[in-house]
Parts: C-alpha cells; sequence; structure tokens
C-alpha cells in the first residue's frame, strides 16, 4: 500500500488531478460559507458580463443570478451526483460480475447476456426513459445515471474473476473448506477491486457529463443549482453572453480531467509492471 | 583463439533492485566446438550473463565495465544496427519456453524461413530448400508437414527442435541456451541434450549452456562455470568441477542434488489410510462446436497409501497424475471409481473433506494470496470450521514454529518471503487442518535445489513426528528415491507400475519405467 502511495506520489500528471478534485472539493466544502443565500435567488441585473460588476465576479445569468455562487454550490451537486452514481454502478457491476466470473457456466450465461442487453441500449437515451418515467428529481437522476452505467464494471469484474478463480491460492482456500461467499469476497475480490477502481474514476467521469447533458436538455432537477443546468440556461444566449455555457463548461472540464488523471494515476501506482515505463 | 571470451564485465542494477550488481567481474570463455554451462540458483546471474551478450537487458540493467569479445568484435561497444544484424547470424539462443518464443500466429515454416530472408539474400526456392533440410536435421518426423504446423501443433519437444532448427540456421559461431529443457519432459529432455550435442560437434559451434540442474550438466558440459550472487565461484573442466570440487558452494549444491538410489526401505504399517479405485475422468470440450476430441486423463487408476508412509505419484506431463491429486482432494469431480480415506468415501461437502484430505500446492508464489496475511491464510481453514480465531491463531503460530518459520512472521504478506518460506508456509496451511492425508502436487519442482532439499527435510521430519500419509506427485525421480517408500509410475492415464520404491526404481519391470529411468541426466558421472 504505502509503495503504491510512493508511486502515485512521483507522477506529476497524476498529482495535478488530485490538486484539481481536491480544488473542486474545496470549492463545494466552502461553498455554504462564501455564498450563503440560495444561489438560485436573484442577485442583480441580468447578463452582467464578468468583472463588470465588482459584486458578480463572474457576472450574472439570464435570469439575475450570481455564476460565481452557483459554480460553488454546482462543485457540490455534481460531485454528489458522480460519486452515487459511480456507488451504484460498481455495486451492481461488482455485484454481477463478481457472480457471474465465479460461477461461470448457466450464471455467467444468464448474467451476461443481460448486461448485454443493457449495452446495447445507448446509455443516454436509456437514461431519456428513466428520467421521462420516474421524474427528473435530482435523487432518480443520480440513482438512472447508475442504472445505465454499471455494464462495463461487470464485464471487467467478470474478467478478473474468471482468470482469478483457478489460480492455486483459491483453489487452497476451497480445499481448506471455506464457503463461496468467503472464496468471492475474501480471496478474489481485493485481487480483483484495483482495476475496478481504475475503471470507477471513468465511471464518475461518464457520470458528471451525462448529469450535464440530462440539464443541458432542461431535463434534469431544475431546483438544484447544477453546472448542467447553468449551461442550459446560456443556451438561449450562447452567441452574445456565452460566457454564461463557458465558465461552468470549464468547471466541468477540469473536474472531469481531474477524475481521470487520478484514475490514470492510480491504475499506474496499482500496477507495478507498468510503473517507471 | 576463443570463439566468446567475457573479460573481467561487470553489469549494474538499476537503483533499488536487491544488490547493486547483478554481475561482478566475471570472466569466462568458451573455445570453438566447446560447451560450457554456467550453472547457479536463481539469483545467480546465470541469464543475464546470457542477456548482456546478446544485448537483451531488461530495462535499466548496463554494463559498467569489462568486454565481451565475438571473435574480434567488442559486443559491448557495438552500435546498435551492426549488433542486430549479428544477432542470428553470428550468435543465436534458444530459450527455455518454446511455446512464447514462436510466434503463434506464423506457421513455422515461415518464421524459419525469415532467418534467411532477414540475413541473406537467397532466392525463395533455396529458403524453401534449406528449411526441409534444417528440419530434418533437427530429426523431426514429417518435416514437410512440420513447415506448414503452427507451433501449437506441435508438442514441446518438437518446438524445441524448431527452435533449435532456427538459431542454427545460418551456422553461428556462438549458440546460447538459456534452460532449454527445463520446461521439457525428462524423456524429452534427453533428447534434446543429445541433438545439440550432436549438431553441436558437427558444426564445430561453441556453447554457452545455462542450466540450474546438475544432471545436464553432466550430460552436456565439456566445462563447468558455476556462479553464485553474479560471481563466477569455481570454473573448470566437467570432470573436475562435478567429481573434485574445489569450492565450498559447488560442494553444496552438489551435495543437494538427491540421488536416484532410494534409502533402504522403512516399515510402514498395512492400514490403509488413502484407497483409489477404478478411477476415471474424461476431459470433455464444453460448447456447441467440439471440434476437440474428448481426452481421457485418468484410466481406471487404482493406488493404495498406507497409514504414515509416502505414495509417490511420477510420470511425465499428460500422464494424470496433477488429474489424480485434484480427483483426491475434491477439487475436481470424477467420473468413475471410488476414492476411500480411512475407510469413508471422500465427502462431497467441502468443509467436511476438508478435514480428511490437504494439499499442498507447486507454485509458492501462486498459491498465496498476496493481499491477505499468511497468517490469516492459514488459520482461517480452521476459523471457518468453528475453532475460535484466537485459538486458531495460536495454533498457525506454533505450525510456524514447526515449519522452520518464526511465529512473528504471521502478520507478515507473501510477497515479503522468499520461494523456500512459502512453500513452508503451504505446508503449515495444510497441516492446520489436522488432515488424514496431505497431498503434494510437485511441491519442491519450483524451487531451487538447495532449498528443494530443505524443504524434502523438512516434509521427511514433519511425517516422523506426525505420522503424516503423504500422496506425492513428481515428475522428478530423484526427489521421489529420496522421500517415497512407495511408488505408482503413471503413463497416459494408467498406472503401469506400482511398488516398494526400491524395487521398482533397482528393477523396473515394465518398458516405460526403463526409458523414464534411463533418461534421468547426470547418472553416470554424479554417482546415480
Amino acid at each position: 500500500m504505502r509503495r503504491a502511495l510512493l508511486a502515485y506520489l512521483r507522477n506529476p500528471a497524476a498529482l495535478l488531478g488530485a490538486v484539481l478534485v481536491l480544488a473542486v472539493l474545496a470549492m463545494g466544502l466552502a461553498a455554504p460559507l462564501l455564498f450563503p443565500n440560495d444561489p438560485l435567488g436573484l442577485a442583480g441585473r441580468p447578463l452582467q458580463w464578468p468583472g463588470a460588476n465588482p459584486r458578480f465576479p463572474l457576472g450574472t445569468d439570464p435570469s439575475g443570478r450570481d455564476i460565481m455562487a452557483q459554480l460553488f454550490h454546482g462543485a457540490r451537486v455534481s460531485l454528489l451526483i458522480g460519486f452515487v452514481a459511480t456507488l451504484v454502478a460498481t455495486a451492481i457491476g461488482i455485484a454481477i460480475g463478481a457472480l457471474a466470473g465465479f460461477y461461470s457456466g448457466l450464471v455467467d450465461t444468464v448474467l451476461m447476456r443481460l448486461t448485454e442487453a443493457f449495452q446495447t441500449l445507448p446509455n443516454f437515451l436509456l437514461l431519456l426513459v428513466l428520467v421521462a418515467v420516474f421524474g427528473s428529481q435530482i435523487e432518480t437522476v443520480t440513482i438512472a445515471i447508475g442504472l445505465v452505467s454499471w455494464p462495463p464494471v461487470a464485464r471487467l469484474t467478470r474478467a478478473e474473476f474468471l482468470t482469478l478463480r483457478t489460480r492455486e491460492f483459491v483453489q487452497a482456500a476451497r480445499v481448506q473448506g471455506l464457503s463461496d461467499l468467503h472464496l468471492m469476497l475474501r480471496e478474489v475480490l481485493p485481487n480483483a477491486l484495483p482495476p475496478v477502481i481504475v475503471y470507477a474514476s471513468v465511471v464518475m467521469a461518464v457520470a458528471i457529463l451525462l448529469e450535464s447533458a440530462l440539464a443541458f436538455l432542461q431535463l434534469s432537477d431544475p431546483n438544484v443549482p447544477s453546472w448542467g443546468n447553468l449551461i442550459g440556461l446560456g443556451r438561449n444566449v450562447l452567441r452574445v453572453e456565452w460566457y454564461v455555457s463557458a465558465i461552468p463548461g470549464v468547471a466541468i472540464l477540469l473536474t472531469i480531467l481531474g477524475v481521470s488523471l487520478v484514475g490514470q494515476g492510480l491504475n499506474d501506482a496499482l500496477n507495478p509492471r507498468i510503473t517507471g515505463r | 583463439m576463443s570463439a566468446l571470451s567475457i573479460e573481467h564485465l561487470t553489469v549494474a542494477l538499476p537503483r533499488g533492485a536487491d544488490r547493486p550488481y547483478a554481475l561482478t567481474d566475471v570472466s569466462l570463455s568458451i573455445a570453438p566446438g566447446e560447451i560450457l554451462c554456467v550453472v547457479g540458483e536463481s539469483g545467480s546471474g546465470k541469464s543475464v550473463t546470457a542477456t548482456t551478450i546478446m544485448r537483451l537487458m531488461a530495462p535499466g540493467v548496463r554494463v559498467e565495465a569489462g568486454r565481451v569479445m565475438l571473435g574480434e568484435t567488442d559486443l559491448a561497444s557495438l552500435p546498435d544496427e551492426a549488433l542486430r544484424r549479428l544477432r542470428g547470424r553470428r550468435i543465436a539462443m534458444v530459450f527455455q519456453e518454446p511455446m512464447t518464443a514462436l510466434n503463434p500466429l506464423m506457421a513455422v515454416g515461415d518464421q524459419l524461413a525469415e532467418m534467411w530472408r532477414t540475413h541473406t539474400d537467397l532466392s525463395a526456392e533455396k529458403i524453401a530448400e534449406r528449411s526441409l533440410a534444417a528440419l530434418r536435421e533437427v530429426a523431426l518426423p514429417d518435416p514437410e508437414g512440420a513447415l506448414r504446423a503452427y507451433p501449437h501443433e506441435l508438442s514441446g519437444g518438437q518446438r524445441q527442435r524448431v527452435m533449435i532448427a532456427m538459431a542454427l540456421a545460418l551456422e553461428p559461431e556462438l549458440l546460447i541456451c538459456d534452460e532449454p529443457t527445463t520446461a521439457l519432459d525428462v524423456t524429452t529432455q534427453a533428447q534434446i541434450l543429445t541433438l545439440i550435442r550432436e549438431l553441436q560437434r558437427r558444426r564445430g559451434t561453441a556453447v554457452l549452456f545455462i542450466t540450474h540442474d546438475f544432471g545436464v550438466v553432466a550430460e552436456i558440459a565439456d566445462r563447468v562455470a558455476v556462479m553464485q550472487q553474479g560471481v563466477v565461484v569455481e570454473q573448470g573442466s566437467v570432470q573436475q568441477v562435478l567429481t573434485a570440487p574445489s569450492h565450498a558452494y559447488t560442494r553444496r549444491l552438489l551435495a543437494a542434488v538427491p540421488g536416484l538410489r532410494a534409502p533402504p526401505a522403512r516399515k510402514i504399517s498395512p492400514e490403509a489410510v488413502l484407497e483409489i479405485r477404478n478411477l476415471g475422468k474424461t476431459y470433455r470440450p464444453a460448447g456447441i462446436f467440439r471440434r476437440r476430441r474428448a481426452a481421457r486423463a485418468l484410466d481406471g487408476v487404482s493406488v493404495t497409501l498406507r497409514r504414515g508412509a509416502t505414495l509417490g505419484i511420477v510420470g511425465e506431463s499428460g500422464s494424470g497424475k496433477s488429474t489424480l491429486a485434484r480427483c483426491a482432494v475434491g477439487l475436481l469431480a470424477f467420473d468413475q471409481g471410488e476414492i476411500r480415506i480411512a475407510g469413508r468415501p471422500l465427502p462431497p461437502a467441502r468443509q467436511a473433506a476438508a478435514h480428511l484430505v490437504q494439499m499442498v500446492f507447486q507454485d509458492p508464489y501462486a498459491s498465496l494470496n498476496p493481499r491477505r496475511k499468511v497468517g490469516d491464510q492459514v488459520a482461517q481453514g480452521p476459523i471457518a470450521a468453528g475453532t475460535p480465531r484466537a485459538k486458531a491463531l495460536a495454533e498457525a503460530a506454533e505450525l510456524f514454529a514447526l515449519v522452520g518459520l518464526e511465529p512473528s512472521a504471521l502478520a507478515r504478506f507473501p510477497h515479503e518471503f522468499s520461494g523456500g518460506q512459502r512453500q513452508r508456509i503451504g505446508i503449515a496451511r495444510a497441516l492446520a487442518m489436522k488432515p488424514e492425508v496431505l497431498v503434494a502436487d510437485e511441491p519442491v519442482s519450483a524451487l531451487d535445489v538447495s532449498v528443494q532439499a530443505q524443504v524434502l527435510t523438512l516434509l521427511r521430519e514433519l511425517q516422523a513426528r506426525l505420522g503424516l500419509s503423504i500422496l506425492f506427485i513428481t515428475h522428478d525421480l530423484r526427489v521421489a528415491a529420496q522421500l517415497c517408500d512407495e511408488v505408482a509410475v503413471m503413463q497416459n492415464g494408467l498406472v503401469v507400475e506400482a511398488g516398494p520404491i526400491g524395487q521398482v526404481f533397482e528393477y523396473p519391470a515394465h518398458a516405460y519405467t526403463k526409458s523414464l529411468l534411463a533418461a534421468v541426466p547426470g547418472r553416470g558421472m554424479l554417482g546415480v
């Protein structure tokens, strides 16, 4: 573990990623202290350019709301959506992949056909359907994003389980008389986890993007100050007051860059054979 | 004038390795037509010597001092491009694993032809002619068919013959063989060693032969260099080094080579603890398109292990001996026959079977979970069976002391142990369940010879102390001779001969047993 941490700290790109993610986290934590008022409340004259009014360093949106305040509060929403959706997706993916890979045979066939059924549907369309059916509160949107993102996690987990379950240490535990549950959770899963953790960073980045895309179509929860909502609001004034969409766009870009770099850094740190390359 | 001379070669390892230098002041020379064996245990630097000559070192490894002279050419100072042209033409190499050294997607003939296409401007017909002649020379059955075959269609020994044909295609001055027979069965090994010897004599090639096996050294070497920790500790003619070694390390290594003559028979109890009757197992290929034929791995095998004794199962790869071991511990279901332990059939429930039979695995690196403390791995079986955690860990500590490890090592992770220590942990793990029968599947074949001797001694001591009954699977007849009371020789899923080990090895009745014994390398020079 310490070796992996050292390897991570020696990687400048990974460190930059960690700094970006921590910065977004700090923004989210500081939001209620710096902007105690409702970020969706009316703050001033609409569409003031950044810098034009010292009260609004990043300007105001078409409804006259403070963009800076929305940006800070939006960090909480985006991270929360990313984190919870990733948790949902990896939990489902690991459970299905572990069962399919460990038991193989009929269980594997059934679970993998189910996974493929999910994978063949474009996940954004599936997301639209789920949101159309279950509504667009932030909770349903988050869980829906998780529900459309698990198939790749399941495939990855299955592949790891397929190779690991034939290893001698798993057979040794089997000969010791241990249950299947023990074999899966204590012997195989810890060894299968590193690539899954790395892939979770991709799921998180995609989850944040999916929410933004929903919000851009004004199908996300309009009552939370998410970055996607702000981009959606700026859509109507894109040609003249482009900053309304561009500022949260850059925020999303940097967050996803940060998450991806952290994922890449974890991959290098957890894969000892690649380090030093 | 020597074909190859290595002068005061010092090779540095990257920072953070277990020692600063892979090789320290190594000087070797090989005359044309001579075979020099470099022998040593893992980590002795013998493979680094080979890769340094070819300049195929791992990243970060570099030559710090010394010269490598091939005839008049200094290889260490040659530009990369010039060295590339020289590889294959003047130096060739045969690797340990013939499956991974050949491209699986290319027909054997095309790979062989590449040697001439790259290095000469012969016409296509000339190349085809030479390819065929080359395969004839290495005595492949059906050389025409072999040209069109893909590597997976040939056996391990045939693939190694192809590798040798490729290496010798351009008549190099120097042939480097890096453990070329380690992955092969003993009878195949004997054939390949004879082949290398014959071709080398006929062409006057200098051969650098790297091995860990003194038996192989005795079979093939003209001269021997013994390496330890990157230093050549002893060098001389094969006769001198093997029969009158001057260095203490050489003497220790030679003493660790197990003899083929079994010690006097012990008195063993008539009570059977493990009875295998008429066991059959067929591997049926899965899927709708059954292109492969069903393979009969066990064809009515009957063997009996007596209480407190060791029964050796010997045979070559594909003989079914590992399948037998896996059936005996319940890892594999069998189609017919019966396994009885202490008079009762082997129960299908994992938990119940765990108290009757336990297994020690072959690969000490793969058989321990890298992410869990070794103590937990030893104690988890008893804990699952209902022993309180504290008691199970206390027993694990006692077992660690019994197998010669510090009880404090319980809290460490597998990567902190050497191969031999890991195998001791594997034995402790098996003993933790207090089984009636211990099944050991090639437990020492991945270990260096001196470590192997220690583990064998440990098994013998444990057997004397605890009255263990051991089913011992091995391909190595020397190891079997030292440990087993009785032996069963397997071939193609059948037991062809069985009996007390002294009798079977001294007076083999079956032709296959005779050929196995005859193929054991180094019988003459190592004094059996």
